[in-house]
């Protein structure tokens, strides 16, 4: 089956980032598709590489990181929240004139369109957030 | 349906929004701290004991137990891991996430 994921909660915070990422990894361990995963309002803090917690906490970004390298996730940061908490790729750092980017690997900026298609394509789409 | 309330009944109203509109044969689960609705003997256990005769009623074990009350969940609620939260999601044709 297919799954979509939204994540509307940053690291860190409460549980939802958590959550959704123990709820990925156990549709993709039970043979399940995930069509993507759309970080929105404060998910896309998600998608930071500028974070260092301690050595004996989760990464939470990396953890996604590792999980898209692995199963070839299509990690999406919605622009506009993107824009407003200074999550920026290389394309947005020269559109908007920025100093640098901060993007995590395996994560792509794009638009909300993202979220509709993939709440058409998936078969579920499951909320994470606060 | 499957509807997931993922906060305490003692901070938010979540799980009675949801209880207001879910119709009956649907299946309630609770994740994160959602998870104190099923406590025993709390304010909410009676709420919640009404609401079993009408649905089904799940929460996610890994939940409950980090919060050291998996010895003191009321009975006849189906406990579930992550690999059950995900089966619960392929068999319910919709989703609420009542955030």
């Amino acid at each position: 089956m297919k799954f979509a994921i939204q994540v509307n909660e940053g690291p860190y915070t409460h549980e939802a980032s958590d959550t959704a990422y123990l709820f990925t990894r156990a549709a993709l361990e039970k043979g399940h598709e995930i069509f993507r995963v759309f970080f929105y309002h404060d998910g896309v803090n998600n998608g930071t590489n500028l974070t260092t917690p301690p050595q004996d906490d989760r990464n939470v970004t990396n953890r996604w990181s590792e999980l898209a390298a692995k199963h070839n996730l299509d990690l999406v940061v919605c622009v506009a929240a993107a824009q407003r908490r200074g999550i920026v790729d290389e394309g947005e750092m020269k559109r908007n004139g920025k100093s640098a980017q901060n993007i995590a690997d395996g994560f792509r900026i794009s638009g909300l369109g993202q979220l509709i298609e993939a709440g058409i394509q998936a078969d579920r789409l499951v909320v994470f957030g606060d | 349906m499957l509807h997931i309330i993922n906060k305490s009944p003692f901070e938010r109203n979540s799980l009675e929004s949801c209880l207001r509109t879910a119709s009956k044969g649907s299946t309630l689960l609770f994740i994160e701290d959602g998870v104190y609705a099923a406590l025993e003997g709390s304010a909410k256990a009676d709420t919640l004991r009404q609401a079993m005769q009408d649905y089904t009623v799940c929460v996610l074990e890994p939940d409950l137990a980090a919060r050291g009350i998996a010895a003191k969940a009321m009975d006849g609620i189906k406990r579930v891991d992550y690999a059950g939260f995900v089966d619960l999601v392929a068999e319910s044709e919709r989703v609420q996430s009542w955030l």
